[in-house]
């Protein structure tokens, strides 16, 4: 990796990665699509806040709680900084992805979609993206239409523009990089379709953000979502960015502390931007952790992570192309795809697979990666996937070539 | 990979050339089951002639340890008494293919070993309590079927 540190020394941040699994064997991880591990930088973050810092934020004026607030108020400087956005207000701490979408479809969604509306969302999306506009479109008599995916596993934009022609769209809602086949979707040309005739678009950056530099000021969307567990940092903090333009217009998601200005007995005022929108004690040290983690990728840099996963990806779909019996999804262009690579053998089920090189220590995901509307489209129950990240090397696939090979031997394919 | 605990040749064999796989005609049971996590699902079918299974068959989709238990475990029931049918437990099938083992290792997998059981239960429970409207023959199985694993 051209960078100040090393693929070894990045390795050693990472206590996990030392450990042995099963029958003493090295651990090989390779699900991080579905979360990624965490550096010791991250871990004594936390650790550090609950020993030295614990307060609750944003009321007491003892000097615990100055110095939490402080510590959590300038993670969100610094992640307003790592997507390039002006304006601090505009990041509003959420809980993960899941919940960032789902305040977008509870608050601005229940103003502004109505009967014979349209939000249109596509075939690979994640469960996060679907079932909040199925519900909310059933609650107002609205229409949830999806923009299709083509055999190479990039989604048919023409769709989009019947979809947009009838007038009736609200919103479109698409992830920047599928998790199941990686595919990086043209984000640039959806929004610029979309702007054209005033429709509001959601970018889903789970899959995303960890792994590539994203700029909001050139996005022109109007929400953005993304978790922090898949980029080294904790589960439970997620950011939901809204153009300041939009999220003035929006009702509050959750009622509650923190949130409100006045409160009376039958009427309550909001608290300014983004705190109308982060009812609660909020996962104050989580937030903190999150914190290191982004210090952590910025020292590495957004682009060489990219690049790292651009040579693995190239290395891994080369070397798995060649073992016997085996499908690949997604997109042959290394140019359009992230470091996610699901794959099927004929005939053997993915759990099967995930048994036999478990053995190995070797850790993939099998099953529907809560994406069974694409599973559908594939005509699949399940695929296996993996995926990579920051820390992993070459000598890490060639084990699960290694693995894979057996798979492939005692199914005799 | 000789001895791998589960991924033996006669699990392979199995899952590659299941048993009893195929449809009954007006079968006297027929009980779907499937599991959340993995997406193994199928339906079981079993033909009833003086309290004997005269017939027994299954399709569905499923990981080898799915469709091999599966297999043995309609070897297992063809012909029996619905008495004997009723006291079959988890080593009954596990034993057949070695996978006793599965019950103290793999929590995850033992679901997929214990799917077709299950269904077998259920099936067998409703069968006396909606044709037969024989509580008493129909004991714990709901139990039974709820708490295998």
């Amino acid at each position: 990796m051209q960078t100040a540190l090393s693929l070894e020394t990045i390795r050693k941040d990472f206590p996990i990665l030392q450990r042995k699994v099963r029958e003493n064997k090295l651990l090989v991880y390779l699900d991080n699509a579905s979360t990624s591990q965490k550096p010791i930088q991250v871990i004594d973050a936390i650790n550090d806040y609950y020993k030295n810092q614990n307060a609750n934020i944003h009321r007491a004026v003892y000097a615990l709680a100055e110095e939490a607030t402080e510590a959590y108020e300038n993670t969100r400087t610094k992640i307003a900084k790592f997507l390039n956005v002006q304006k601090r207000e505009e990041i509003i701490f959420v809980r993960g992805t899941t919940e960032a979408i789902n305040l977008v479809a509870y608050s601005w969604g229940r103003q502004n979609v109505n009967k014979g509306d349209i939000i249109v969302t596509t075939e690979y999306e994640h469960h996060s993206n679907i079932v909040p506009w199925q519900l909310l479109t059933k609650e107002r008599g609205a229409k949830l239409e999806y923009i299709g995916v083509d055999d190479n596993g990039e989604l048919i934009l023409d769709q989009l523009d019947s979809y947009l022609e009838t007038g009736k769209v609200k919103l479109v809602t698409f992830s920047q990089m599928s998790n199941v086949l990686g595919t990086i979707t043209n984000t640039d040309e959806i929004i610029k379709r979309c702007k054209k005739v005033g429709v509001k678009t959601l970018i889903d950056g789970a899959q995303s953000v960890p792994h590539m530099k994203v700029d909001l000021s050139k996005l022109e969307c109007d929400f953005f979502a993304f978790s922090a567990h898949k980029m080294l940092g904790p589960t439970g903090v997620g950011v939901l960015w809204v153009r300041k333009e939009v999220l003035e217009t929006m009702q509050p998601f959750h009622g509650g502390g923190d949130m409100i200005r006045e409160v009376h007995k039958y009427e309550t005022t909001w608290n300014d931007l983004p705190y109308k929108f982060e009812a609660g004690t909020p996962n104050i040290a989580d937030v903190i952790g999150f914190s290191a983690a982004i210090d952590y990728l910025n020292k590495i840099g957004m682009d060489n992570i990219r690049n790292h996963e651009i040579e693995l990806t190239k290395y891994a779909l080369d070397k798995m192309s060649k073992v016997k019996g085996i499908t690949i999804y997604g997109p042959k262009d290394i140019a359009k795809r992230g470091g996610v690579i699901s794959f099927n053998f004929h005939d053997v089920h993915p759990h099967d697979v995930a048994t036999i090189i478990d053995k190995d220590g070797v850790a993939v995901r099998s099953g529907h990666h809560c994406a069974q509307v694409l599973m559908e489209r594939l005509d699949v129950a399940a695929t296996n996937r993996a995926s990579f990240y920051v820390y992993n090397t070459k000598q890490e696939i060639d084990a699960l070539i290694g693995s894979l090979n057996k798979v492939a031997e005692l199914f005799k394919l | 990979m000789t001895g791998d605990p589960i991924y033996t040749e006669m699990i392979i064999e199995y899952s590659k050339h299941p048993s009893n796989f195929g449809e009954i005609e007006n079968p006297d049971i027929s009980q779907h089951d499937s599991n959340p996590l993995c997406g193994d699902s199928i339906d079981l079918q079993i033909k009833i002639n003086e309290n004997k299974v005269s017939d027994i068959k299954f399709k569905g989709k499923g990981c080898s340890i799915c469709i091999a238990c599966t297999s043995v475990l309609t070897e297992l029931v063809k012909g029996k008494d619905l008495d004997e049918v009723k006291k079959i437990e988890k080593n009954d099938v596990l034993g057949e293919l070695g996978l006793e083992h599965l019950i103290r290792t793999s929590p995850v997998r033992i679901k997929c070993a214990l799917l077709s059981l299950k269904a077998l239960k259920y099936g067998i429970y409703s069968y006396f309590i909606e044709k037969m409207k024989d509580e008493k023959s129909a004991g714990n199985l709901k139990e039974e079927a709820t708490n295998l694993y």
